[in-house]
């Protein structure tokens, strides 16, 4: 592994880091859709880290005792979708806000992660199939670092999806009219309530998918610290995505790459700041905020009545 | 709101959350009583489970307040943990510093040091959201991977002691300059830094202007503008004083409980500590007896484990629960009919009739 970025020189590298942008956009690009889906119903999901998680040990556990990955990410979704409900319905109580509902998920999704998680010992489970991009190339460095999962594609082909939703069906702007104005919303005789459960517990289900893809995927192990935030920082990037699913592919690309930034590094010989690279997505992430987030106007493309009932 | 209804409804929460996590154990094929027994014994049963209460409760109450004097300004901090590591690498930093010091003047010095680490963690995440509107939920928990990458860094490099080979560690504090104990106990003196901590915070938030302007700007922030105060300053003075109480547990972590920074640091009490402001309703003075409580509840962890082969997570799942809880006690208020008013609301009606 060490030869790889000399013998293929400043290509090798590009090719590394395009592969690990393509590796470790996933997640942030199942997470950032779920929840992109969900703010344009005007709703928050902060808990979106913790179904990650949960997703990821779903997933785990399941592709461990079918021996399927498939139903792995199947049985993901599911739990995924399970927390969304659950979030939808405590947000949709009188009195209940979002960011609180989001606080008392992420303690409680996460505490059910570390104790279902406890009990898989397996070193791992049976990994999700990869497509190779690869094969033109004589180069073996290449030819893995272009070995892809097949959650990449569904997660385009998804935001595109989404992008199509919004933009030409009637439930897409249904979702917007619930996200934009709640009210008038109503008053067109949309069921708001109905519509906002309906995006957050889909939104939910994407976010597990992410989650499936840390645990079916190299190294393929369990371990309470492996979805480090990339749900959080996922949630935080749809503000810089503008709300936009085409936009949240591209910062999933730009933070898979500065989370691919850190193992390059190391592979180069540059380790003497190992947990600082590695806390470089968090520091992008806040750096992202306080440059796009502004106290006086609205945002663009925010959703008029996001975080309200 | 009626006394009655705000000690009634909590506590009706936490119940619920009991019989819930209950029912959760006997999904498990497990006696729900025996674990109930086996909490309350590990917690509250004998004197020496006490002090395991008290020992974990201290830097609960301090936690506690970092998301409870913050909620009194009207900001929403779960950045605790973050600022638990900051003070707790502050003080160690300052503690290994001023070893050649008379330990009491090294372990002040490391106590205000903790504090001024804790406090600027918290109120950078509170400047941010007041001065460019960036979410303090989301910022407070980057700053907790980014605090835990920084001890990373430090224990593994410059603070790190050749000696601790499996866990990393920074060198140890002399015994002469970590905290003392209660005589007879292995309780440290950290228990009166919590008690006298959020006294001081129900004297600030009850009793005094700062408090009482901090409460308008919470309530009203254009109220609060028309009447002349600096939210800003007072929102992010807030978030100070609460993240200096989590840079204080940190440093009674390191000065009392393990001698030394390392990885216990990020144990989990900055999380906790957000339960125990919500399950006291951001009062400083009900921390007391909720961190009492969750202290016993995080010290019954390890008998979980031996007597109901459950994993230390356990506790973190009844966390949550209790939370969940909580949180939807919050559609109660006003709506149960024992504590409606007994005089009759006025008809607006009366007089058209």
């Amino acid at each position: 592994m060490q030869s790889q970025p000399e013998t293929l020189g400043l290509w090798g590298i590009a090719v590394a880091l395009a592969g690990g942008a393509m590796r470790g956009s996933i997640p942030y690009m199942f997470v950032s859709l779920g929840e992109c889906l969900t703010e344009k119903s005007g709703k928050i999901n902060l808990g979106m880290e913790v179904i990650l998680l949960m997703g990821a040990v779903t997933a785990f556990g399941v592709s461990d005792v079918t021996g399927s990955p498939w139903l792995g990410v199947l049985a993901a979704a599911l739990v995924g979708m399970t927390l969304g409900a659950l979030h939808a319905w405590l947000t949709q109580q009188p009195s209940v806000n979002d960011v609180a509902a989001g606080i008392a998920m992420i303690i409680f999704g996460s505490g059910l992660a570390f104790f279902f998680g406890k009990r898989f010992v397996a070193p791992m489970a049976p990994q999700l199939p990869l497509i190779d991009l690869g094969s033109w190339s004589s180069a073996g460095a290449i030819r893995s670092a272009l070995r892809i999962s097949p959650l990449f594609f569904i997660g385009i082909a998804l935001a595109f999806a989404l992008h199509w939703i919004f933009t030409r069906t009637s439930w897409g702007l249904k979702v917007r009219a619930a996200g934009d104005d709640p009210q008038a919303a109503r008053a067109l005789g949309i069921n708001v309530n109905r519509v906002r459960f309906i995006a957050i517990t889909i939104g939910g289900a994407l976010a597990a998918i992410g989650g499936a893809h840390l645990t079916l995927y190299f190294p393929g192990i369990w371990s309470e610290g492996i979805s480090g935030g990339q749900g959080l920082m996922a949630v935080a990037l749809v503000i810089f995505a503008q709300w936009s699913p085409r936009r949240c592919l591209a910062a999933a690309l730009l933070f898979g790459g500065a989370q691919a930034l850190g193992p390059s590094l190391q592979s180069l010989g540059v380790n003497g700041y190992y947990h600082l690279f590695n806390a470089s997505p968090y520091l992008l992430t806040l750096g992202v905020m306080i440059a796009t987030c502004t106290p006086h106007r609205r945002l663009a493309g925010m959703p008029g009545a996001l975080g309200r009932k | 709101m009626k006394r009655g209804e705000a000690i009634l409804v909590p506590l009706g929460a936490m119940i619920a959350g009991l019989l819930v996590f209950g029912l959760f154990c006997a999904a498990l094929g497990l006696n729900p009583l025996a674990v109930y027994a086996s909490i309350y014994k590990a917690g509250f049963g004998s004197w020496y489970s006490w002090q395991n209460t008290l020992v974990r409760a201290s830097p609960l109450l301090l936690c506690g307040l970092c998301t409870a004097i913050p909620a009194r300004a009207g900001m929403i901090v779960i950045g605790n943990e973050g600022a638990v590591v900051a003070g707790g690498l502050g003080a160690a930093t300052v503690g290994l510093a001023t070893l050649s010091l008379p330990p009491v003047l090294s372990l002040t010095i490391m106590a205000l040091s903790a504090m001024v680490c804790g406090g600027i963690w918290i109120a950078f995440g509170a400047a941010l959201q007041h001065y460019r509107g960036v979410s303090a939920v989301i910022s407070g928990l980057l700053l907790n991977y980014l605090a835990v990458a920084l001890m990373n860094q430090l224990i593994e490099g410059p603070l790190r002691d050749p000696s601790s080979f499996n866990s990393p560690a920074s060198y140890p504090l002399t015994p002469d300059h970590r905290l003392a104990y209660f005589a007879g106990t292995h309780i440290h003196h950290g228990l009166i830094f919590g008690a006298v901590a959020c006294v001081l915070a129900w004297f600030l938030i009850d009793r005094t202007t700062f408090g009482f302007a901090m409460k308008i700007a919470g309530g009203n922030v254009r109220a609060a503008r028309l009447a002349g105060l600096p939210v800003g300053r007072l929102v992010v003075i807030a978030g100070f004083l609460g993240g200096a109480c989590a840079g204080l547990a940190g440093m009674i972590e390191v000065a009392a409980v393990h001698g030394r920074a390392n990885e216990s640091l990020n144990a989990g009490y900055g999380y906790s500590g957000i339960l125990v402001a919500f399950l006291a309703r951001q009062n400083p003075l009900v921390i007391v007896l909720v961190s009492l409580l969750t202290g016993g509840l995080l010290a019954s962890g390890g008998v979980l484990q031996r007597e109901h082969d459950l994993p230390d997570a356990t506790i973190a799942v009844l966390q949550g629960i209790l939370f969940l809880f909580i949180l939807l006690s919050d559609t109660l208020y006003g709506r149960l009919p024992f504590f409606r008013s007994r005089t009759p609301e006025p008809k607006p009606h009366a007089i058209a009739a």
